[in-house]
């Protein structure tokens, strides 16, 4: 076997050559790109060079637009540079882009392509932010398999190197860059022979140097501008045969030949598809199979799309064809049609074959499946007399009927190709085994290997799809595994059968696997009778294995991973059992054998263990089972949740028509209510007798699970019979008022953080609390009939509630639940809280993030309304915007605010002038003149309603602005101090009225755990794999400088009175606000039961410490810093060798932990005299009264 | 000129202040301080399987958590190559201190696994210890486990680990046995050529504002040796062994009791931690000037010169001795 032959995915493939071709490499991370840096980075912290022995210098910049800004500077002054990217990030740079090509730049920038965030975000494939680029003057070459994606990253920078036009080279995002697939590796010698080292030194020639210094970058005039745009025709000319020539050289090494168009297909083809991106490679493998059967069939699969070579495009198509369909993965809406499609059309009318017929598609959108059939379907629309011409493929457009009819059960898969589905749980390990035995099958056997992964949308208890094929034939087929196909069906969590269809999968006669805690004789009868009727009507040969048991006697704990592979190849016969064991074994010691010697043996034992317990089952004849699947959300949930959301939760959203969704990404709040997803396996259970009734856990709770009322006794009549409550302790509500602590069983996800926040010690048994976990089964049914009673009774008036203490402000309805957050989320607290808080009256500008995927990622969403239907209105709009567009929403506000008042005035004789005084001059400082306001606007929309004067209407639809509201500017650090540090610099220094809350979780944590500059010095992080060696930025100390700026630093595990207090503040603050809160999250790397001790020890350490900075009180003359935490009691070290981020560093280079801890031990010195100093100035006259000047 | 040498499992030493399993070994620099200043002899902090396994778990644990289960986040942590959670580390720090220090350097081992106990027994040999100590901490709780059955496990270890090592073998054991003679020559008779007097429990205490358990790490006393004085004076010559008397060995006089008590070697930890290399000076000289004021001319002439066997009075470490001290207290007025 080849020696050079590896398994790896498309971000890997990219980035083995970037790295070994480049001397400096920008990185910042973005879906689904980010994991081509992050090689970058792991590679050069462990010293590994490029083709020419030295280590590439990798840099994190804080945007895309300063990844694009240090690249052009480093290939001015003349090394070898790149990046990566995707989406938005690729727009970002356009700038720069314009001048890297302008100026003749040799460069390639690897793209993971994706969809560009419109009516809504998605981290998916498709074309839309290539294509946004297709006007800067750089060539783009697009790949369409992992292999190409390795051999376009070198045929790329061969190619700019000699045309010195800059290259973009792009894949499919997620379809290319996260598909493990065998490729054969470039070799460094391969390298060195492609790469021409007279044009890499021409290239640092061309650099900026004092030695011989040029000037580049003028300003030109009307006089010579256009003259000079036009000088580098030539260079665009050239490009195309540079190349192909390239292409050539590359083929006379490797063997592997590309063209500018690869044509495929019947030699005398009449109608035939054009198509790039993975996309190619479907259609490919589709006109290959219908021209075997005679159909005069082709496709022309394009590599190069700009400069857009018409003279090889039109040699490249058969002179026989009569019509041609251009599939376009992206949409322009209003256009003509799209890029490759209006491309294609010019290219045909320059190349005088405009007699062909040209028909234009999308498809693929967001990684939509594009599949045989579909390519089918574009080829028979070409057979009709009067085809669509502007079309879609893939989905069922009843609006305005754009879709072909596809035929489902059309299919190419090859018999001799193994298909395999596997559903696991996220925390299972299932996609990591499979990519595990992807490699085995890859690397181990003479076959062929693919395999590829699908996630559902929760941070949580995520379902995972995997699917794998492997066999002797080439596989050419970027598309999931189709229904009534796979050989092989595995179900690795016991609880999916009653959710999903997933023997939907399985073609008659393939294998099921089963992971079940019932033994072969028992579990039949345990089977939803949709299951039963499958595995009898498919005749599957169906076998079990109780992986809970092996997992739980070899330490595997949740994990299933180790146990379900060592299930499949025993069953599966890829391997002869023996060889596979050993294949297994050898690949565990690979992965975990760095990570000591115990994670081997036990994983080794669970392997043993598997073989010992796994057994066929005798499948009986009859359907036995009375149970159903359960529907996706009950009964009673509104129509729009059953009928367009439901279907998604179902993994089932492929099939919902355009019909079905809003036009303008406008959706409904309180959906996530509908989504019941049983997570936990313990739920909290409340001990009435020794609760004191303080709230804290209510606070606590991440997921909104579990929340305190005080009502009036009488209602307990209708209550269910195991419905707990107690007397009321509390003081403003207690004659006749009960009180209750309700938990939801389905909603809560286990994590345990309220009983640790439980003040309350057992006095005869210290480890029992108020509140304590217990198995949720045999709860589940009650306590889900006395949630939903719970939530029957009223929540109390909220002006009769001063929320400044804890358990008063968790009387609040919470506005915000049952995200998707990890379990345990140390960000959701403060947002539930603001919630509870503002919810009624918020507009919250939500940065793109963790807090926007749970908080806005379909299909269920956790914004809710309250019981007079007032909530949150929440949006996101980008990353690096969202102090921009919170600002935004202030000025509306403002604006309509003034507008209002002004027009009041006019209508003083409708409205009488008592209410228009009162509206005017109202004070809205609380609750209760809020809701006396709401009130008065009321009553001016009733007096105005039948007007017809003009005014009168405008009047009325401004009304609600003179309603005090809320603006809430929320996201994580990643934007605070990196991407959207400028904007929320601006939006601070504006003086404008806006609360901004960020959650500091000191990493990106959404994508993966990347340094942020919020990240404290000595932790490790993905892009610092060698610890961070610089100090945690101080965004508090900078907002702090300017004086009139509201500032909290905030850590709700250590002081939750505190977190309430800045809240409030911020809050009731008329001018700029910023609290920065404490956000624990899993990228720290500990147990996130204990986050509220660690938070503790972060604040105890002097890592975080607590104050507020209130701008009025040096009004009044005081020092406007309050320090909340007492002077740092124990060492840095012994909060953060808590934390794997800092502790595995110790564990990689203990000389650098050593050296970097005793500097963050300073940085937290320095930082407490610092504030000390600063708490300590005199204001004003130095006796706490206001400033002379100030006095009248 | 007076002698203060001694002979420990075999080792000669120049004198019978040892630096005990201390986290002092853990740095080069400071070990070769402790040899400059004096020190005869270095036990290394104990290598804990245990804390290896749990480490090992732990580090996989949270690498592994939340990986490959969402579409943005494949990992949450950076997976950066080889981590020191084998007991390689270990190894190297005895390799390490070998090469830098001419005294000897004895290996701590605490496993919990048999296989884990002689294969690394057998690998802090091959990296150069000069001898190992047997760290036998362990805390029964289980009420169904009999203590002989305890001890059998123990001594029967002792056995393997002798058969597979060659270099000399000490075991660190614990005051709570119910007939320690018996359980020390058991041992002695397995194969320990040392047992080295005793391991020292911290003990939880209770926070009585957080109803919580703390754990506070209180550097001993001298008040600390009085145990492993007593038994080490009993056992002397009953148990054909070399004692080594550890726990709040802190002055001069303190090795000069330890001396008499019989032991080889007296072990000092929390002072060296306390007050670092500096401590050793005043507690050698100490020595050389109480000998030279009582004209001992040698360290071997005082041990064991006052074990139970050799005083006038064997009843003095006996239960007759708690009674005596209980009856020596008075009311205060």
């Amino acid at each position: 076997m080849n020696k050079n032959i590896v398994t790896i995915d498309g971000n890997e493939a990219t980035a083995s050559v970037a790295h070994r071709i480049n001397e400096v490499i920008a990185i910042y991370p973005i879906t689904p790109s980010s994991a081509m840096g992050e090689f970058a980075d792991e590679w050069s912290a462990k010293h590994k060079k490029n083709i020419w022995g030295t280590v590439p210098l990798v840099v994190e910049m804080q945007s895309e637009g300063g990844a694009a800004g240090a690249v052009h500077g480093a290939l001015q002054t003349g090394a070898l540079t790149t990046t990566f990217t995707a989406s938005q990030g690729l727009l970002l740079m356009i700038p720069n882009m314009y001048k890297i090509a302008g100026e003749l730049t040799s460069t390639v920038f690897h793209v993971a392509a994706r969809s560009l965030a419109a009516q809504g975000l998605s981290i998916f494939g498709d074309h839309q932010d290539v294509m946004a680029v297709r006007q800067t003057g750089w060539a783009l070459l697009g790949s369409g398999s992992v292999q190409e994606a390795h051999d376009f990253a070198a045929i790329a920078q061969m190619s700019t190197l000699k045309s010195r036009i800059p290259f973009l080279h792009f894949f499919d995002g997620f379809r290319t860059s996260h598909e493990v697939g065998k490729i054969i590796q470039l070799t460094d010698e391969d390298l060195r022979l492609l790469l021409d080292a007279d044009l890499i030194r021409d290239h640092r020639a061309r650099g900026l140097s004092p030695e011989r210094p040029v000037l580049r970058g003028t300003a030109q005039n009307p006089d010579v501008y256009f003259q000079a745009r036009e000088t580098v025709n030539p260079f665009y000319a050239a490009t195309p045969a540079i190349v192909q020539e390239m292409m050539d050289k590359f083929a006379k090494l490797t063997g592997r030949q590309y063209r500018l168009f690869d044509y495929v297909g019947h030699p005398e083809a009449e109608r035939v598809v054009v198509i790039m991106g993975s996309g190619g490679e479907t259609a490919e493998a589709t006109v290959k199979y219908l021209a075997e059967k005679g159909e005069k069939v082709g496709a022309l699969r394009v590599r190069l799309y700009r400069p857009f070579p018409v003279d090889y495009f039109i040699e490249s198509l058969p002179k026989s064809v009569k019509s041609v369909a251009v599939l376009d993965r992206t949409k322009e809406p209003g256009s003509l049609g799209e890029p490759l499609y209006q491309d294609v059309v010019s290219a045909l009318v320059e190349g005088r074959r405009s007699k062909v017929k040209v028909i234009g598609g999308r498809y693929g959108l967001s990684s939509k499946e594009f599949t045989p059939a579909m390519v089918k379907a574009t080829l028979d629309e070409l057979t009709k007399p009067e085809p669509k011409t502007h079309f879609t493929v893939g989905i069922t457009d009843d609006v305005s009927h754009t879709s072909l009819e596809v035929d489902s059960a059309f299919s190419i898969e090859h018999p001799e190709t193994v298909r395999c589905v596997f559903f696991g749980l996220g925390s299972d390990g299932t996609v990591g085994a499979n990519k595990n035995s992807i490699k085995i099958i890859g690397e181990e056997t003479d076959n062929f290997a693919q395999g590829y992964f699908v996630y559902d949308s929760k941070k949580s208890g995520q379902m995972t799809i995997s699917h794998l094929r492997f066999g002797p034939k080439p596989i050419e087929a970027p598309y999931l595994i189709e229904a009534n196909q796979a050989n092989f069906v595995a179900c690795h969590q016991f609880n999916f059968l009653e959710r999903f269809d997933m023997l939907k999968y399985a073609k008659p006669g393939a294998t099921f696997l089963l992971n079940s805690m019932y033994g072969k004789d028992e579990v039949w009868d345990t089977l939803p009778k949709e299951v039963q009727s499958a595995i009898i009507e498919k005749k599957l040969k169906f076998y079990v294995i109780n992986g809970y048991e092996v997992a739980e006697k070899t330490g595997m704990g949740q994990r299933m991973n180790t146990i379900m592979q060592t299930a499949f190849f025993a069953i599966s016969g890829v391997l002869p059992r023996e060889q596979a064991i050993a294949q297994i074994k050898k690949a565990i010691e690979k992965t975990y054998g760095k990570r000591g010697e115990a994670v081997v043996k036990k994983n080794f034992e669970a392997v043993d263990a598997t073989i010992e317990n796994l057994y066929e089952v005798k499948v009986p004849a009859e359907i036995t089972s009375k149970m159903a699947r359960r529907s996706a959300v009950p009964n009673e949930a509104p129509a729009f949740v059953k009928d367009v959301l439901a279907p998604m939760i179902r993994f089932d959203g492929d099939n919902l028509p355009v019909s079905a969704l809003p036009a303008d990404g406008t959706y409904p709040l309180g959906t996530a209510q509908w989504e019941k997803r049983n997570l936990a396996l313990e739920i909290p259970v409340w001990d009435a007798d020794l609760c004191i009734q303080c709230g804290k856990c209510v606070m606590v709770c991440p997921h909104a699970v579990i929340r305190h009322k005080v009502y009036d006794e009488k209602l307990l009549k209708d209550a269910p019979e195991t419905f707990k409550y107690t007397k009321s302790k509390f003081k403003e509500f207690s004659d006749g008022m009960a009180y209750t602590l309700q938990v939801s069983p389905e909603d809560c996800t286990g994590c345990t953080l309220c009983v640790e926040a439980c003040p309350v010690k057992d006095k005869r048994a210290v480890g029992r609390r108020a509140i304590n976990m217990e198995p949720q089964p045999p709860l589940r049914e009650a306590e889900a009939k006395n949630w939903d009673f719970f939530m029957t009774i009223p929540d109390l008036d909220r002006k009769l509630v001063n929320p400044s203490t804890i358990k008063n402000s968790q009387l609040l309805r919470p506005l915000f639940e049952f995200s998707g957050a990890c379990a345990g989320c140390g960000e959701t607290p403060y947002v539930k809280l603001v919630s509870q808080l503002f919810g009624d009256r918020a507009v919250i500008a939500n940065a793109t993030g963790c807090s926007s995927i749970y908080g806005g990622n379909l299909p269920t969403t956790p914004w809710a309304v309250d019981a007079s239907g007032r909530g949150p209105a929440w949006s996101n709009s980008l990353f690096e915007d969202n102090a921009e567009f919170g600002l935004g929403m202030r000025l509306t506000l403002d604006k309509q605010n003034e507008y209002a008042l002004e027009l009041l005035k006019e209508f003083e004789k409708e409205l009488g002038i008592e209410l228009v005084d009162a509206i005017a001059s109202a004070d809205q400082n609380d609750d209760a003149g809020i809701q006396a306001q709401r009130g008065r606007v009321e009553e001016l929309k009733k007096k105005l309603a039948k007007s017809k004067d003009l005014r009168a209407k405008d009047l009325v639809s401004v009304a609600d602005s003179l309603v005090k509201k809320s603006v809430w500017i929320i996201g994580g650090d990643g934007w605070a101090y990196d991407i959207g540090y400028g904007g929320l610099d601006h939006v601070l220094a504006s003086g404008r009225n806006v609360n901004i809350l960020v959650l500091d979780t000191e990493v990106y944590s959404n994508t993966g755990g990347q340094a942020s500059k919020a990240t404290p010095r000595a932790a490790v992080a993905k892009f610092a794999m060698s610890g961070k060696g610089m100090p945690k930025k101080d965004l508090g100390l900078i907002a702090m400088s300017y004086g009139y700026v509201y500032v909290a630093r905030v850590a709700m595990g250590a002081n939750d009175q505190q977190t309430l207090k800045a809240l409030l503040e911020a809050e009731s603050y008329d001018g700029p606000s910023l609290v920065i809160a404490y956000s624990p999250c899993i990228a720290h790397g500990y147990d996130m039961s204990r986050s509220l001790d660690q938070t503790k020890l972060a604040v105890q350490s002097g890592h975080w410490s607590l104050y507020r900075y209130d701008p009025r009180l040096a009004e009044q003359g005081k020092n406007p810093l309050v320090i909340e935490s007492k002077e740092p009691s124990i060492p840095i070290s012994q909060y953060a060798y808590n934390e794997t981020r800092y502790k595995m560093l110790t564990q990689m280079d203990e000389a650098r932990a050593e050296e970097l801890m005793k500097e963050a031990q300073h940085d937290a010195k320095a930082r407490w005299a610092l504030y000390q100093q600063m708490a300590a100035m005199r204001y004003g006259n130095g006796n706490g009264n206001a400033p002379e000047e100030k006095k009248p | 000129m007076m002698d203060l040498s001694t002979t420990y499992l075999g080792l000669k030493l120049k004198n019978p202040l040892v630096a005990s399993a201390s986290p002092l070994s853990k740095r080069v620099d400071k070990a070769k301080k402790l040899e400059e200043a004096g020190i005869s002899a270095i036990v290394m902090y104990s290598l804990f399987e245990e804390q290896i396994i749990h480490e090992s778990l732990e580090l996989d644990h949270f690498l592994t958590r939340g990986s490959d289960s969402f579409a943005e986040a494949q990992t949450y942590l950076p997976d950066g190559g080889m981590y020191g959670v084998s007991p390689e580390k270990y190894l190297n720090q005895v390799a390490g201190l070998k090469k830098a220090l001419s005294i000897p350097v004895i290996g701590s081992l605490n496993g919990v696994s048999k296989g884990g106990w002689t294969s690394y027994a057998k690998r802090i040999e091959e990296a150069g210890a000069d001898a190992l100590e047997l760290n036998l901490y362990y805390l029964p709780t289980d009420p169904e486990l009999k203590s002989e059955d305890v001890e059998a496990a123990q001594i029967e270890l002792v056995a393997d680990v002798r058969s597979t090592i060659k270099i000399p073998l000490a075991v660190k054991l614990s005051p709570y046995v119910t007939s320690l003679p018996n359980f020390a020559k058991r041992l002695v008779d397995a194969g320990a050529n040392g047992l080295v007097l005793f391991n020292r429990f911290y003990q939880p205490d209770f926070d009585l504002d957080e109803l919580d358990i703390v754990h506070n790490l209180d550097l001993s006393t001298s008040a600390d040796m009085r145990l492993p004085l007593r038994w080490i004076s009993i056992l002397y010559d009953k148990v054909n062994t070399d004692f080594a008397l550890t726990s709040g060995v802190h002055t001069a006089t303190d090795v000069i009791k330890a001396m008499m008590a019989g032991a080889k070697v007296a072990m000092s930890a929390s002072t060296l931690l306390h007050r670092g290399e500096q401590a050793v000076g005043p507690i050698l000289s100490g020595i050389e000037a109480w000998m030279k004021e009582r004209e001992y001319e040698s360290i071997e002439q005082m041990q064991g010169s006052m074990a139970q066997k050799n005083v006038r009075e064997p009843a003095a470490f006996e239960r007759a001795n708690y009674m005596k001290v209980l009856g020596s207290w008075r009311e205060l007025p």
